[in-house]
């Protein structure tokens, strides 16, 4: 590898690929765990559904009560925009369209490129103020691990490589690119093995939880 | 056929060709112009050529289509390219020459000879490697590498013309038959200047030429060795459709309206965002146009590797082998790594509540 142009083909070819394979593999393994294991069975009699209640609790716990945004508002307030620029960027942008495309068959319309670009901008800035809340919110440094840390920083990278990228800021662009990628590879590999694997079961869980309040007869 | 030395300076040439003082200078000042120079250096630029001696040059082709060659002699006169070849002593091609057999061999000698350490050798086609079967590309019974290797010993400096000599090109494409290679690849001792491209803007052959007799030294080059002045920025950059990337405007086929209105061709495989060219500023045949400009997606002829980058029609953003199966089949094997797994923990609690035993108090009692 000896140039600009064979990084990005490898990144674009063989490293994608192994990527992808870890992904799948972990993430698959990961989730057919969770399911078969379940729950303990439960022999009490139902009180009433699980199902409704299930996805009741997936909604409501995704839009804070007032006491959770009035004790912390910066987490709610800068948590779902960066969440929101974050999805824009990746699930909304022409190329990225084109890339799931390309590999699964299925796409979707995409945003004009300047409105995404806003949202990468936003994106930026939040999460660097979430890295200086961490930093200096004396309860959210105490029970940060370096895996939060790894994970911030792999997420960081991919979307500030994104937009370098996009902006062509880095010249010989294939290397820009081919950077872009590889952090959006990385991201792939570390994801079944590290928090970043909530964004599959994140409403698995509240469903989970919604469920068995709604047998217990709970309200959620 | 060989010159050594030429009698009449090209200025002397040029006039006899009935260029006028005014033609000439115009000349001076679209090199200045296209190599990116200041208006300035049009009178040292006019004053050097006045008085150049013509160069000898080789033109050695190897591995090749002649595309190159057309894409250099069939540009419309009178153009620089035109120029260009009243510029040089074309001492030896195949092609153009119109010795055959041992007197063109001859020719190459004798221009090697008489010009040692001053003429420039330009290279279309890419060279069979040093490990690979020479047979597969030979010229009067010598392997294209031995060619390369005796001509460049005593020249000023070499000019790869064309993405297969830069880079390896077509026949470098993934299997590789033959073991092509790029001049760069072999030639470490000598100035090499690679003017990429399948084929090159003849100007920049003129260009380089034209920077060459005016400065005495070659123009600056990028990593890849290529002519900044022309290679300096990407095809996306200069784009006429960029506004229509910008705006996300795309076409999605090559009749939808999108393509019609001259949208923006990303979608449909444009290679201009990753492509360092001079297309979108200088186009083709005369100005008239460039492939992107017809309605066709940059193919990123000048970048290496570009046969084996993705397909033409696939967008920069999508990966080259990665494909549905692939993913599939690890996630099925994930889902039965994961089956083992939670199998096996399973296994595990039945196995401990099968084999537990229980402890009474009593026993608790008489083991202590």
């Amino acid at each position: 590898m000896n140039s600009a142009m064979d990084f990005l083909l490898w990144t674009k070819g063989p490293m994608f690929d192994i990527a992808m394979v870890i992904f799948a593999v972990g993430l698959l393994a990961r989730l057919v765990e969770i399911f078969m294991l379940g729950r303990a069975t439960n022999y009490a009699e139902p009180r009433a559904t699980e199902w409704l209640p299930g996805f009741r609790t997936v909604l409501t716990r995704s839009v804070p009560d007032p006491g959770t945004f009035q004790r912390a508002p910066f987490n709610v307030l800068v948590g779902w925009i960066w969440h929101i620029g974050f999805l824009v960027a990746l699930l909304l942008f022409v190329p990225h369209v084109e890339l799931v495309k390309g590999v699964l068959g299925i796409s979707w319309p995409a945003l004009p490129n300047p409105v995404v670009d806003v949202f990468t901008a936003v994106t930026l800035f939040s999460l660097v103020a979430t890295l200086v809340h961490r930093l200096t919110h004396p309860v959210k440094r105490h029970i940060s691990t370096v895996e939060d840390y790894l994970v911030w920083t792999v997420v960081f990278l991919v979307v500030l490589t994104g937009y370098l990228a996009y902006h062509r800021l880095v010249n010989p662009y294939p290397l820009a690119l081919g950077m872009h990628i590889l952090c959006a590879e990385i991201f792939l590999i570390i994801l079944p093995f590290t928090k970043l694997t909530h964004i599959f079961t994140t409403f698995i869980a509240r469903w989970y939880n919604g469920a068995a309040f709604g047998r217990k007869g709970v309200q959620s | 056929m060989a010159t050594p030395i030429p009698e009449k300076t090209l200025g002397e040439r040029l006039r006899d060709h009935g260029l006028s003082r005014r033609g000439f200078l115009k000349l001076c000042a679209a090199t200045a112009s296209m190599m990116a120079l200041p208006a300035s250096m049009v009178p040292r630029i006019a004053a050097a050529l006045e008085q150049a001696r013509r160069p000898s040059v080789i033109w050695l082709s190897f591995q090749e289509c002649t595309g190159c060659t057309e894409s250099l002699t069939r540009s419309h006169a009178p153009t620089l390219e035109d120029l260009i070849l009243k510029m040089v002593s074309l001492d030896y091609h195949h092609t153009l020459q119109a010795a055959a057999g041992e007197a063109a061999e001859e020719a190459r000698l004798q221009a090697m000879e008489a010009n040692a350490g001053e003429y420039l050798v330009i290279v279309d086609g890419s060279i069979p490697g040093p490990d690979a079967n020479p047979g597969f590309s030979t010229v009067a019974g010598q392997s294209n590498y031995d060619i390369l290797m005796e001509t460049v010993e005593h020249a000023a400096a070499v000019i790869a013309v064309g993405t297969c000599a830069a880079f390896g090109g077509l026949p470098q494409a993934r299997p590789n038959p033959t073991g092509a290679m790029s001049v760069m690849d072999l030639v470490k001792d000598k100035p090499v200047i690679n003017v990429s491209g399948c084929p090159p803007v003849p100007m920049v052959i003129t260009g380089v030429l034209a920077h060459y007799l005016t400065f005495g030294r070659l123009p600056d080059l990028d990593a890849y060795g290529r002519p900044m002045a022309f290679f300096g920025q990407s095809i996306h950059d200069r784009c006429y459709r960029r506004p229509f990337y910008d705006k996300g405007l795309f076409a999605e086929s090559f009749d939808d309206q999108g393509a019609k209105e001259g949208w923006c061709l990303y979608r449909l495989g444009c290679k201009g965002p990753t492509t360092y060219n001079a297309c979108a500023t200088m186009k083709w045949n005369g100005g008239t146009s460039w492939p992107i400009e017809s309605g066709h997606p940059c193919l990123g002829c000048s970048e290496p590797s570009f046969w084996d980058g993705g397909g033409f029609y696939e967008p920069v953003s999508v990966p080259l082998t990665a494909n549905a199966g692939t993913l599939l089949t690890a996630g099925a094997v994930g889902a039965v790594v994961g089956g083992g797994s939670a199998a096996l923990a399973k296994h595990g609690v039945k196995k401990a509540d099968a084999e537990r035993q229980p402890v009474t108090i009593d026993e608790l009692e008489q083991t202590q």
